[in-house]
């Protein structure tokens, strides 16, 4: 069969691709992983539990299938990065995945039992859930551009050098924290949407106090990375269409390497200024009490801040700390032609369809969810 | 913590998530099916009592699809975690089901579910029921691309090793989607998931029918349960048969262990009904046969041999031998990767160099290997027989159960004679644990007689392993059996409460059927 796309373009699709799935997690899931993360803060009544709760109730689970699917697209197209990245950071892979395990059952479980100590259990580890996923998500992007230790032998056998706590470095606990303002404004926006009274009072709080933070840490990370991480560049010459191998090139880290993409595109910049935009936005339509819209604009600047770190990184996926050649590029981590073709294919196909019934969904679950509502529907409720 | 072997603890914790999941899977496969057949009933008659029993059995199909789901999320993630040169050495194959299956099936699953459960007002009856039958629909769905991933791993086809990249990479897509092994796997794991389904269905409605509660509903339910029932396990058995028969062409070595043929007998073979396997002296004690039969389901023929393992462990040998030739080729290539002639070399061998990484996977390097270690590798080729003997008859004898069960059942529910066999209806009830007996034996049967290979023939399981340290699987191993074990019994609690609550309590005293019920009607 031969292959309508050369092995470059497709490459460089795959990377847009990754890029839009994990800001379809970020945005989708994103505001649901937010929602439980502030569960104890805006509910403080069981009603207000339930009726946070039952604001992503319908509509969790469908999201958090982009983090899985992220997972099976990054296995599919870039089996190398899926490798090095889940087994390097192995406990901290082990840590997301129980907290994404506690969601589903807890969720489901915790008002089928009517004792207030088992509810009480769950919204403590729902909460701690949502806040645990975001800090660590953020912490693994953060040491992406700090690059991490590891290296290949010579029959591409990974080796990692380092553990959770290497993980644990200042740049990347900032980038972390960033995470969970980010993720805690987004959740805010979606409550603002679908609730009334006193949660969305509190609610309306804690996103002008997150999206604020955000705003911060976004600058700051910005003026840290820019005055003292050095990024990576490749020095030898690269061939984009060549077989996969991450042992071929040489790499070295360079002040000022990080800034090249914006440098030689300007267009780049306009993910920065999303990233700063959305959530000044957001902060300001809460401000005006326009709460409806908040989440719109929470989402772009997610978008932009995801764009940003991407951006930034390319052509790099996953850099090496400790032997910079082996880091893990675009060019030399992703599956065969065929492969990235066929995954494309499928994902022309599909992607629209799962567009349009998360769409549909979302229009028939439209509305608000209020306190006499969870009255009325105790028994088949969250 | 030197001696914690990270290939044996990723193993064991591999095994233990599989095997927790696969709990959960065949149950929602099946009761997702049992619940749009009760609400395609409710909207073509209009009985609301049917709408209840969706409802109902709904509220226990949400119990066991949120472990599902949490204990699913951990399959995804764990080939990248534990099995990392795995993941590299066949993600260019074996990724494009996994993300199919996100993409075709799970999404529309888990975004419709939602609808299913929180949908009922807010839709008309014809909408809601077509949502009921998409998950139902997508949950197969998701089965299928599954064990097309699962069916590649007995059955590789359509790839090819490319030394350029030191991978396996896809020459054929069409090969790895309709690979009949995949296809076998799928149809006879989703009827599996059917039996499961309307066992547990049976079982809790005929606890209700011994404790004379909520009899209409339960009547009903056992009425759906015994019909879907004895299709399901009906068609577990002939496409069992199929999938075996597969193996004979596919997994010789599988098949020989599974049945204890220590060497290989005259065609055609007899079939071992009941013994003792003994690894130590290659014999089985005790043996029961019946001549011919083996030969008959193996091979559809009289004249066909089913090779035995001795046979099978010489002709490993060869490909050992074999494979050694493929891969000094590779050593030549990684020096010059320009050698025509390795190259040539290894294209003649490729298909071998697997069987040389069972030395490396024994800690040989195959180009020093000497004649008792090409000895010793072949011999490893032997998955242990004795617990593939008895999962196999188990699981076929449970199999056979099931047919009778629901045969009874059918008739039983069509002459309403339910007074009349209540002893049966508590044998009904006892079976209730039985196909998940059967179902992870199935995995046993299929996984385990795969060893020592990840991938048949290509890559053994040792080598497909993380350099991760002991330490952190055992730490992560012991995380997930603490927390495993605590949602085991959060689940149990869960269904035993609602089971017992019974529909009234659960949907809230909202069902329609109950005043009926309450002045005598039924």
């Amino acid at each position: 069969m031969s292959i309508p796309l050369d092995y470059e373009t497709l490459r460089i699709i795959w990377w847009l691709l990754l890029a839009t799935l994990i800001a379809g997690f970020a945005i989708m899931d994103g505001f649901d992983l937010g929602v439980a993360a502030q569960l104890l803060l805006v509910a403080r009544t069981e009603n207000e539990r339930r009726v946070v709760i039952n604001s992503i109730g319908p509509v969790w689970e469908g999201n958090q299938v982009w983090f899985i699917l992220g997972g099976g697209a990054v296995f599919a197209a870039f089996p190398l990065l899926y490798a090095t990245a889940f087994s390097g950071f192995y406990a901290a892979m082990f840590l997301v995945l129980l907290t994404f395990i506690v969601r589903p059952v807890g969720f489901d479980f915790r008002s089928k039992v009517n004792d207030p100590r088992w509810r009480q259990i769950w919204d403590v580890a729902l909460s701690v859930a949502g806040a645990v996923a975001a800090l660590l998500f953020g912490v693994a992007v953060g040491n992406l551009f700090l690059g991490v230790p590891f290296h290949f032998t010579d029959e591409m056998r990974l080796v990692y050098e380092g553990g959770l706590i290497g993980l644990l470095r200042p740049f990347a606990l900032l980038c972390g924290i960033g995470s969970v303002a980010m993720l805690l404004m987004h959740g805010a926006g979606w409550l603002l949407l679908k609730t009334d009274g006193m949660v969305a009072v509190r609610a309306r709080r804690v996103l002008m106090v997150s999206a604020a933070a955000l705003v911060a840490l976004f600058a700051l990370g910005g003026l840290w990375l820019i005055s003292s991480v050095d990024g990576f560049v490749i020095t030898s010459v690269v061939d984009p269409s060549a077989p996969s191998n991450p042992l071929l090139k040489e790499v070295v880290q360079q002040h000022g390497a990080w800034l090249l993409t914006f440098s030689q595109h300007h267009w780049a910049i306009l993910a920065p200024v999303l990233g700063f935009a959305g959530p000044l936005l957001a902060l300001l339509l809460a401000w005006r009490h326009r709460g409806a819209w908040c989440l719109l604009a929470s989402a772009v600047g997610i978008l932009g801040i995801i764009f940003t770190a991407g951006l930034t990184l390319y052509p790099f996926m996953l850099p090496s700390d400790t032997d910079p050649s082996a880091s893990l590029t675009i060019w030399d981590a992703s599956s065969s032609q065929m492969t990235l073709f066929i995954m494309l294919v499928a994902v022309i196909i599909f992607l629209p369809i799962i567009l349009a019934y998360t769409s549909w969904v979302f229009s028939i679950m439209r509305g608000k969810v209020t306190a006499a509502y969870i009255e009325e529907n105790k028994h088949s409720l969250y | 913590m030197t001696d914690l072997d990270p290939v044996v603890l990723s193993r064991i914790q591999f095994g233990l998530t599989a095997l927790y999941h696969f709990l959960f899977v065949p149950l929602t496969l099946g009761l997702s099916f049992i619940l749009a057949i009760m609400e395609s009933v409710y909207v073509m008659s209009g009985r609301p009592i049917w709408r209840d029993m969706t409802k109902f059995w709904g509220k226990l199909f949400g119990i066991n699809f949120a472990m599902g789901v949490a204990t699913g999320i951990t399959m995804e993630f764990q080939f990248g975690t534990n099995w990392a040169y795995y993941s590299h050495y066949v993600g260019d194959i074996f990724g494009v089901p996994l993300a199919i299956e996100g993409l075709m099936a799970f999404f529309l699953e888990s975004t419709l579910v939602g609808l299913f459960f929180f949908g009922w007002n807010r839709m008309s009856k014809v909408q809601h029921v077509a949502v009921t039958w998409l998950v139902a629909i997508a949950s197969n769905l998701s089965a299928l691309w599954i064990l097309i991933a699962n069916g590649w791993m007995q059955n590789p086809v359509g790839a090819h090793f490319n030394f350029q990249t030191l991978r396996m990479e896809v020459t054929s897509m069409a090969a790895v989607i309709f690979n009949p092994v995949a296809q076998a796997k799928f149809v006879h794991t989703v009827s599996a998931g059917y039996v499961v389904g309307a066992v547990f269905v049976l079982a809790i409605s005929s606890y209700y029918l011994i404790r004379n509660r909520h009899v209409a509903f339960a009547k009903r339910s056992f009425a759906v349960a015994a019909s879907f029932g004895l299709a399901s396990a009906l068609s577990v058995v002939v496409l069992g048969d199929e999938s075996g028969y597969l193996t004979t062409a596919h997994q010789k070595m599988k098949l020989a262990a599974i049945e204890a043929e220590w060497q290989t007998e005259p065609a055609p073979a007899s079939f071992t009904v009941f013994g003792i396997p003994d690894t130590q002296q290659q014999t089985t004690h005790d043996a029961i046969r019946v001549p011919w039969m083996l030969g008959l389901i193996a091979t559809r023929s009289l004249d066909t041999p089913v090779e035995g393992i001795d046979d099978l462990v010489l002709h490993a040998e060869l490909r050992i031998r074999d494979g050694i030739e493929a891969y000094k080729a590779l050593a030549a290539l990684h020096v010059n990767p320009n050698d025509a002639d390795a190259r040539a070399l290894l294209n003649q061998h490729a298909d071998n160099l697997g069987y040389a990484l069972l030395l490396r996977a024994q800690g040989v390097d195959p180009l020093k290997a000497t004649y008792p270690d090409i000895e010793r590798a072949a011999r490893s080729t032997i998955p242990p027989v004795g617990l593939m003997f008895w999962s196999f008859r188990v699981m076929v004898g449970l199999g056979f159960l099931f047919i009778f069960l629901f045969a009874f059942a059918f008739y039983v529910s069509a002459k309403q004679s339910f007074d009349k066999h209540r002893r049966f209806l508590t044998f009904a009830a006892l079976c209730l644990p039985l196909p998940w007996i059967a179902a992870e034996l199935g995995w046993v049967v299929a996984e385990v007689g795969r060893q020592p290979w990840v991938i048949e023939g290509v890559l053994p399981t040792g080598l497909g392993v993380s350099s991760v340290s002991g330490g952190d699987v055992l730490g992560s191993l012991i995380g997930f059996i603490l927390f495993y074990s605590t949602l085991a019994v959060v689940d149990v609690y869960l269904m035993i409460r609602y089971a017992k609550l019974g529909p009234e309590a659960v949907l809230g005293g909202q069902t329609a059927y109950e005043p009926a019920a309450r002045k005598g009607a039924e």
